[in-house]
């Protein structure tokens, strides 16, 4: 695992947050929460001071982060691109979509592009079913996406 | 008490109210087949997640099927445990359970003994309908246990070893679905991690995705080295475990037959760990009557309770989790480590050789025993005290290698000088045994009075916390004991918080002592085979003429020929260590 | 609401702000402004309408002209031609499909005219981050009726108004309560499970966030019932607006002294806490659901004990889900009578779906329970989409299954929905249509089980995937018959042997599918062919010589150089090379590519 260094100011944030619950363990998933919002994902670094603040092992932090699809240990691109896989999406050609900026972009769904710029997900049912198929970016929400809108959105970007 | 009365398997059976259909049904001889299920009697060893479904009955009125482990009987209950649906359910877990695990029994470390191989057998499996996906992980080789993922069926056994009995805390479940399997942090190598690599999750593992690393080969190998001069010791509890490997009842001794296997394997001398155990009396015994009289004195500094520090485990437990009381357990060395020292200085002195050419192998029932030898402080410019240490298997793997015939060789005595022991260094091998031999010593020692009995039995048990106090002649003197390292662990806390009013306290990672080692041959559950191991050590003591660690001659000749007297300047220079702060060594 | 003299009401769900709700709010306020009607008329930003389908919807009090389809332009003709000079926007109205005459009442419209809105009484209707409107119309009423009441008899109101889990199990939700009330602890929970994952259904989100409070009240009288005093919302991250929502509405109920200490002088206590879900579906599941509040991986445990007697830190819990909170003031403020001439005779009361997929009018319904599937998927949802013709509906999301013609006109309800071999759920339903293939929907449930598989017990952790790869292996045509008896083996040893609700129900999709579509399941075996044409590798891209006229068009954008032929001359497609991408038939202007 490559090595970082993480911003002093922030960490110094979270331990707060780790003061806040009182140091309890039971409190895991709020403070991985917190912890994700602060440093965007959750590096191993970020969970070794989890850890520590709510007195629980490492393991134990690193089997809860593994288990929800949320918490992420790989840093999201600048703009995140999810693209719904609820029923309602998926029926109507959501799959479709997903492979478009799959293609365009160079990625597998969960990999974010070298430079940083994006990254693509799918998700469960944002509930915008009417508007199926459905595709965020950021917190931009685009409805009724076809594969041939998908060079268009990216172009909104800068791709 | 309250009872229920059901029926299994069209009999009638009537149990206490709590009583699951698994217990319930083994009252009426019905052994439920069970994979995940391990609950170790009078430990607070109980891994039960309900989680393989191998055990699923049929319980009229309900929709599904019942796992017996994890459900309570209930008022006229009916359960079948062998209908069609039930056994073709069975049949079907276990056809996916195999389905994501590797075929390659005939050359795994587990074959013969591993539970998997058992089920597939009992369910009559004879091929693996479903074609698919396997998961894949990399391998694990720390200096003590390899994981080899791929073979994880996730009973989670290793999970409850190393949280809820040990609270060592290394492993977890990770992932989910599929994918979930159970690894350190970050999957990191369990070298990086806090493992203190005591062994009870290769214990109790089912199959053979945990095992001992292998240094039999090694050892096979400097025997055949004609510039080597090869010494091997055995720690007490192996004698008392040896000889389930060969079929023997639990609890059979085998020291001669032992001894004899290792001179037919080529081990130049065969000696034995127990000696340099009396040793580890001497120096500990002294040491703890050095701080009590300081403390009867008035010191307000000295550290009491000592703890004992022979149990590698456990060293390494406090030195991760405990590092602001490194000055409280005992500086004595393990037995293992002052064997290794005696022989490669006074033995090899003796010898008139080079300690680089001498090999000195310790068979041990540990696995952090291991993990011991490679620690840097046990090393004389780079050479090990003791270069290699075997598990019990590996032992008895050996043996099967050579072609002996184990339970028809003719019983032989250790060489000397190091071969000679007490029984009092035989008890080492299980919990309490450590601090009774000290006691023996300590006693005579300083009450300059003989014991009024060399049995102290208030120290002896299976329960996980033991205190006693021992009468000195007028002083009393308090001591606890603790196996297991979670048991450890709130004795520790006590200590740390300044609650603690003992004396003294052992310590041993591994419940019930070293006989329940994670180098010893497998219990599968069974408790009964750990206290027949204890059973076996204590007729071994009372077997022995000389029972008290200060009476073995060698011993006192050791002293006076090399040491001087114990605690002295050289002892502390063989036979002494010091504890490190791993609390903030990198962990990723 | 009382000093205006007009209101516009703007649906604020999810979907509708996803199509520019917000700014159609902006404008409207804008043009009010402009036109110096600020004092006479009041925008509202409300809950989801439910006609996801004609979003954003716009609708203005008193008249209760209903506008659909609203874009930001818009606003000023809506300010200046129906606030200002009186007249409806033609334009803006509903169409009536079938007599395509505009209509204004939403009473009137088909998507509309069957419903009955108990647990979503409120949604669309007031502005739910606001806790007045939410008391003009009786909210907190049920409260306080409940203090003049003993737990007894409140509990045994709910028992006699039949209302039963909305959350997927149908468990009588009075004899939960009871449970809970009767087992002594020094520390009893309220949880309100609003970890709705299943894919397609959005009922719990709509009522927290178009009205947050009746979830509040509710778990407030079934701490009074139960003896608790701490309440927690265990509800998904995802759903940032929900969150907000009930943010504001807990903070207002402190401060009107709704929540916290000695509610409405009753010397009571209840607060409520939120917890937040990170994207586990199994953590619907209440014992799991328990664990991860609790700091823990999301894993089930078996029940007994249930939770009701041992749960959040193990202590008695009482679970229910968003919707059926939702309906107890209703029960409670109405009467049981009321709640229970609704419904079947074991099913009491509405539910709510989520009408989502090929059907014309997709969006959130409360119907009575037996209904039929027909009055659901034609009256209310519009018929299918684009003329094709009704396949399947599936019910109850990745735990139900997939129904078919003959399963139309039976009543909905717990039990029918289960004989037929799916179940309620939560409330997902989606409709499918002739181009769905029913084998690839048994492979995207099971997809969505395999990746959310907990992965504590055997059957469900290796099973389903297996399952999934036996699906896949039929939808590449690699199958045999035999394959399906062994499908169909590992299915029901899954359902019987799993540990908990996930597992149990995770095979439905495929045993629903093979049960009503086995010729199309034997299609896919026997002749390798996929009728719906949607497994790509049963599938054969083919050049009609006729129309082609060697454009190359085809050639340049199939990205494994299948496609070869000369220059005006009709080009063929090398089936061993071709990856079925499907570039090359969209690519094609003369229409001469097609599927075989």
């Amino acid at each position: 695992m490559a090595d970082i260094t993480l911003d002093a100011d922030k960490v110094e944030e979270l331990k707060a947050v780790c003061v806040k619950f009182n140091h309890d363990g039971g409190e895991l998933i709020n403070v991985l929460h917190a912890a994700q919002i602060i440093f965007g994902y959750l590096p191993a670094e970020v969970q070794v001071i989890v850890a520590e603040g709510l007195n629980v092992s490492i393991a134990h932090v690193y089997g809860v982060v593994t288990f929800y699809s949320f918490f992420t240990m790989t840093p999201k691109g600048e703009h995140p691109i999810s693209i719904c896989m609820g029923t309602a999406c998926y029926v109507r050609g959501a799959e479709k979509v997903l492979d478009e900026f799959n293609k365009l972009l160079g990625t597998k769904t969960g990999e974010t592009t070298p430079d940083g710029k994006f990254s693509v997900s799918s998700l469960r049912c944002v509930g915008a079913c009417g508007l199926a198929p459905v595709v965020t970016v950021g917190e931009k929400v685009y409805g009724r996406v076809a594969a041939a809108d998908v060079k268009g959105i990216l172009a909104e970007y800068g791709a | 008490m309250e009872t229920v009365q059901l029926t299994i398997d069209n009999k009638k059976v009537e149990v206490a109210k709590g009583t699951t259909i698994l217990e319930a049904a083994k009252t009426i001889g019905v052994d439920i087949p069970t994979l995940c299920h391990m609950k170790l009697e009078d430990t607070n060893f109980e891994n039960n997640p309900g989680g393989c479904r191998v055990c699923v009955v049929e319980v009229a009125g309900r929709r599904n099927l019942a796992p017996a482990c994890k459900s309570e009987c209930t008022p006229n209950m009916e359960v079948n445990t062998h209908s069609v649906r039930v056994v073709n359910a069975r049949r079907t877990v276990m056809e996916l359970i195999l389905s994501d695990h590797p075929s390659d029994c005939l050359v795994c470390a587990k074959a013969g003994n591993c539970d998997l191989q058992d089920m597939a057998q009992t369910l009559g499996i004879r091929q693996i309908p479903f074609q698919g996906e396997k998961n894949e992980y990399k391998s694990d080789e720390s200096p003590a246990i390899i994981r080899e993922m791929e073979k994880c069926i996730m009973c989670r056994r290793c999970e409850t070893a190393c949280n809820k009995v040990q609270t060592v805390g290394v492993l977890s479940a990770i992932n989910r679905g599929f994918e979930s399997v159970v690894a350190p942090a970050f999957e990191m190598d369990l070298d990086h991690s806090n493992c203190t690599f005591c062994g009870q999750c290769v214990a109790v593992c089912p199959t053979g995705a945990l095992t001992e690393r292998d240094h039999s080969r090694e050892v096979l190998d400097a025997i055949v080295d004609p510039t080597k001069t090869v010494i091997v010791n055995t720690a007490p509890a192996v004698r008392a475990a040896l000889g389930e490997e060969f079929g023997m009842e639990a609890g059979t001794r085998v020291t001669g037959k032992m001894v004899s296997a290792l001179r037919k394997i080529g081990f130049d001398y065969v000696f034995d760990t127990d000696f340099a155990a009396d040793l580890t009396i001497m120096e500990e015994g002294t040491e703890l009557l050095g701080r009590l009289s300081k403390h009867l004195a008035g010191d307000k500094d000295v550290k009491l309770p000592i703890l004992t520090s022979c149990c590698p485990g456990w060293v390494n437990f406090f030195e991760y989790n405990f590092p602001d009381m490194l000055d409280v357990p005992s500086t004595a060395k393990s037995p293992q480590q002052m064997f290794g020292a005696i022989a490669k200085s006074y033995f090899a002195e003796k010898l008139g050789k080079k300690r680089e050419d001498l090999v000195v192998v310790s068979v041990m029932p540990c696995l952090a025993k291991k993990y011991e030898c490679s620690r840097d402080e046990f090393k004389t410019d780079g050479n090990p005290e003791v270069d290699l240490s075997i598990s019990t298997r590996e032992l008895a793997q050996m043996i099967k290698n050579y072609n002996i015939n184990f339970n028809q060789l003719e019983d032989e005595d250790f060489d000397q000088p190091l071969g000679e022991s007490t029984g009092a260094s035989v008890i080492f091998g299980t919990t309490g045994g450590v601090i009774e031999a000290a006691v023996r010593t300590a006693y005579e020692v300083h009450t300059k009075k003989e014991c009024p009995s060399v049995d102290f039995k208030e120290l002896r048990g299976m329960e996980g916390i033991r205190s006693a106090t021992i009468d000195f002649d007028g002083l009393p003197i308090n001591i606890g004991i603790a196996h297991g390292l979670g048991n450890a662990r709130k004795l520790l806390e006590d200590v740390r918080a300044g609650k603690s009013n003992f004396h003294a306290i052992e310590i041993m990672a591994c419940p019930g002592g070293c006989i329940g080692g994670g180098g010893q041959p497998y219990h599968h559950g069974k408790v009964e085979t750990l206290k027949a191991r204890q059973k076996a050590i204590y007729s071994e003591d009372e077997s022995k003429t000389l029972r008290k660690s200060h009476e073995n001659p060698f011993v006192q000749k050791l002293y006076e020929e090399f040491l001087g007297e114990p605690c002295g300047h050289k002892s502390h220079e063989l036979l002494h260590t010091h504890y490190y702060d791993k609390k903030n060594v990198d962990k990723k | 609401m009382a000093n205006y003299k007009n209101h516009v009401l703007v649906c604020s769900g999810t979907g509708c702000r996803a199509s520019q709700g917000e700014e159609i709010v902006l404008n409207l306020e804008a043009e009010i402004e402009k036109n110096g009607l600020g004092e006479e008329v009041q925008v509202v930003r409300t809950g989801c309408f439910g006609f996801c389908e004609k979003g954003p919807v716009v609708k203005m009090i008193p008249d209760n002209t209903f506008y659909v389809q609203v874009t930001p332009e818009d606003a000023s003709d809506l300010v200046s031609e129906h606030l200002v000079k009186g007249r409806q926007v033609e334009r803006l109205l509903f169409t009536d499909p079938e007599t395509k005459e505009k209509v204004a009442d939403s009473k009137k419209m088909g998507f509309y005219k069957k419903q009955i809105r108990l647990a979503l009484r409120n949604c669309g209707f007031i502005n739910p981050e606001n806790i007045h409107e939410y008391i003009a119309r009786d909210g907190y009423a049920a409260l306080g009726k409940a203090f003049t009441m003993k737990p007894e008899e409140v509990i045994q109101e709910i028992i006699d108004s039949g209302l039963r889990g909305r959350g997927g199990g149908g468990f009588p939700t009075g004899l939960k309560w009871d449970i809970t009330r009767k087992v002594q602890a020094e520390q009893k929970y309220v949880v309100c499970n609003a970890d709705e994952g299943d894919p397609g259904a959005f009922m719990d989100r709509s009522i927290l966030e178009g009205d947050p409070h009746s979830v509040l009240e509710s778990m407030a009288i079934n701490g009074y019932c139960t003896g608790a005093t701490k309440g927690l919302i265990y509800i998904r991250a995802e759903y940032p607006l929900a969150i907000n929502r009930l943010k504001i509405a807990i903070e207002q109920a402190r401060e009107l002294g709704l929540l916290g200490t000695d509610i409405l002088g009753s010397g009571f206590d209840f607060d409520v806490e939120i917890r937040y879900g990170a994207g586990a579906f199994v953590c619907g599941e209440e014992t799991s659901l328990i664990h991860s509040m609790e700091g823990h991986r999301g894993e089930p445990t078996v029940k007994p004990p249930f939770p009701s007697e041992s749960g959040y830190k193990g202590m008695p819990t009482n679970v229910n889900n968003v919707e059926t909170y939702a309906n107890i003031p209703v029960i409670l403020l109405e009467g049981a009578k009321y709640f229970a001439s609704i419904g079947t005779e074991k099913s009491k009361g509405t539910k709510v779906f989520a009408l989502a997929g090929k059907v014309n009018n997709v969006g959130l319904i409360e119907v009575p329970m037996g209904i039929t599937l027909r009055e659901v998927i034609f009256d209310i949802g519009g018929g299918i989409k684009d003329g094709k013709k009704f396949k399947s509906v599936q019910t109850g999301g990745p735990s139900g299954g997939c129904l078919t013609e003959k399963h139309l006109d039976i009543p909905i309800d717990y039990d029918n929905l289960l004989a037929s071999g799916s179940m309620m759920g939560s409330g997902g339903m989606i409709v499918m249509d002739e181009d769905d293939c029913m084998v690839s929907v048994a492979k995207f449930y099971l997809d969505f089980t395999v990746e959310e598989s907990c992965g504590k017990c055997a059957p469900c952790r290796i099973g389903n995937k297996r399952l999934y790869e036996m699906l896949d292996k039929i939808s590449e045509g690699k199958a045999t018959e035999a394959d399906l008896g062994r499908l169909r083996n590992l299915a029901n040893v899954i359902k019987d042997t799993s540990l908990c609700g996930l597992g149990q129900t995770s095979p439905n999709p495929v045993l629903s599918t093979m049960d009503n579509f086995r010729d199309e399941y034997l299609a896919h075996v026997k002749d390798k062919k996929c009728p719906a044409g949607q497994c790509k590798s049963l599938l054969q891209y083919v050049i009609d010589a006729e129309p082609c006229i060697g454009c190359t068009a085809c050639v340049r954008v199939c990205p494994v150089d299948a496609i070869s032929g000369e220059k005006k001359q009709p080009h063929t497609i090398n089936q061993e090379t071709c990856i079925k991408c499907g570039a090359c038939m969209d690519k094609c202007k003369f229409k001469a590519i097609s599927i075989q």
